[in-house]
């Protein structure tokens, strides 16, 4: 498939806009349909038309099998990494207001925006630790469920 | 008018899954499943179950194709069809991908009784909807549950504006952690079981 250039131009065109848009989705998760695992599905798959029009070995020269393996565990160990942040901060597993720490206690507006703003970057972060294991398992699998006996 | 549409789709769905069974060429039958993905997309977006939406157009029409794609260059792009004749024969083989004198088996016990069973779980499924409550019932058990109590305090406590993400990433953050953990545990499944190791 590698002769295609029409495939070729109009992917190496396309794929910036898609992975834009996976980024975008990923982090408006909380203010628009979308989130972390729309958009890692989206960025998953712009690195599968990569591969489609340029063939296997170009694909693992620029996103490496070393890179998708630690991503795989990196997206979990940071969603399950700040559950337990939120632990270590004195408060439940997943409970994000507490990573406000002594700026959240009180009250008055500045507690409230700092409990605002630690539920936030709580969410952005899980939402961030799907999109990383979803991409790179969505990889992962197309990699190796592909026949790579034209590259071989 | 509106409702013209909504059957149009719902036409459109079963085509699209009347074709994709019925089609010979795999390739033409994967892209045919995703056209249907894509119109359930629609659907779900006219029911206002956009985040379902997103994802059956990005999962569904999009990964799932790819993925398909994927393992059919594994196998041979053609089912396996029977000469007029009786025997069984490859049409991979056949240089002409036209297949006129290929056809499928008519009658097999298999083929029966998969209608059977597929027609008794239909009907059983259409009886199971006569006890379901009216479209948009207020009053129906999934809006008087914990519906309610999410609409009410998802806004002051999480502080998220879209609900579902509030509900996703906060009330039920531990189903989300475990969804995480099945996507990644597939993605270690597939490196063990398919990943071609070097010899050692």
């Amino acid at each position: 498939m590698s002769e295609h250039i029409v495939i070729k131009r109009v992917s190496n065109f396309i794929i910036p806009f898609i992975q834009l848009f996976s980024l975008y989705v990923i982090a408006h998760g909380d203010i628009s349909p979308g989130g972390g695992f729309q958009g890692g599905v989206i960025f998953g798959a712009s690195i599968i038309l990569y591969v489609i029009a340029f063939g296997m070995k170009d694909g693992r020269t620029r996103i490496s099998e070393i890179l998708t393996d630690f991503m795989n565990s990196i997206g979990v160990l940071l969603f399950a990494g700040i559950g337990l942040a939120c632990v270590i901060m004195g408060g439940a597993y997943l409970e994000y207001t507490k990573l406000a720490g002594s700026a959240g206690e009180g009250h008055g507006s500045h507690a409230e925006h700092a409990l605002h703003l630690a539920g936030h970057l709580g969410i952005y972060g899980i939402e961030i630790g799907i999109g990383i294991v979803v991409a790179s398992v969505m990889i992962t699998i197309f990699f190796e469920t592909a026949n790579t006996q034209d590259d071989d | 008018m509106i409702e013209l549409l909504d059957i149009l789709l719902l036409l459109f769905l079963v085509i699209c899954a009347v074709a994709a069974i019925s089609m010979r060429d795999l390739l033409s039958s994967t892209i045919v499943l995703g056209s249907y993905s894509l119109f359930m997309a629609v659907v779900w977006t006219r029911l206002n179950a956009v985040d379902v939406a997103f994802t059956e157009a990005s999962v569904g029409a999009g990964i799932t194709t790819m993925l398909m794609l994927a393992a059919l260059s594994r196998t041979k792009r053609f089912e396996f069809l029977y000469r007029k004749k009786g025997q069984q024969e490859d049409p991979n083989k056949e240089t002409n991908p036209l297949l006129k004198n290929w056809k499928r088996k008519r009658f097999s016990v298999t083929k029966v009784s998969g209608l059977i069973v597929v027609l008794l779980t239909g009907a059983i499924l259409i009886y199971g909807t006569m006890d379901m409550p009216d479209f948009g019932d207020p009053n129906s058990p999934s809006y008087t549950h914990v519906a309610t109590m999410y609409i009410e305090r998802g806004q002051p406590e999480v502080n998220v504006p879209n609900l579902v993400t509030a509900v996703l990433a906060s009330y039920r953050g531990y189903d989300t952690l475990g969804e995480t953990i099945v996507i990644f545990t597939a993605g270690i499944g597939v490196i063990l079981m398919l990943r071609k190791r070097k010899k050692t």
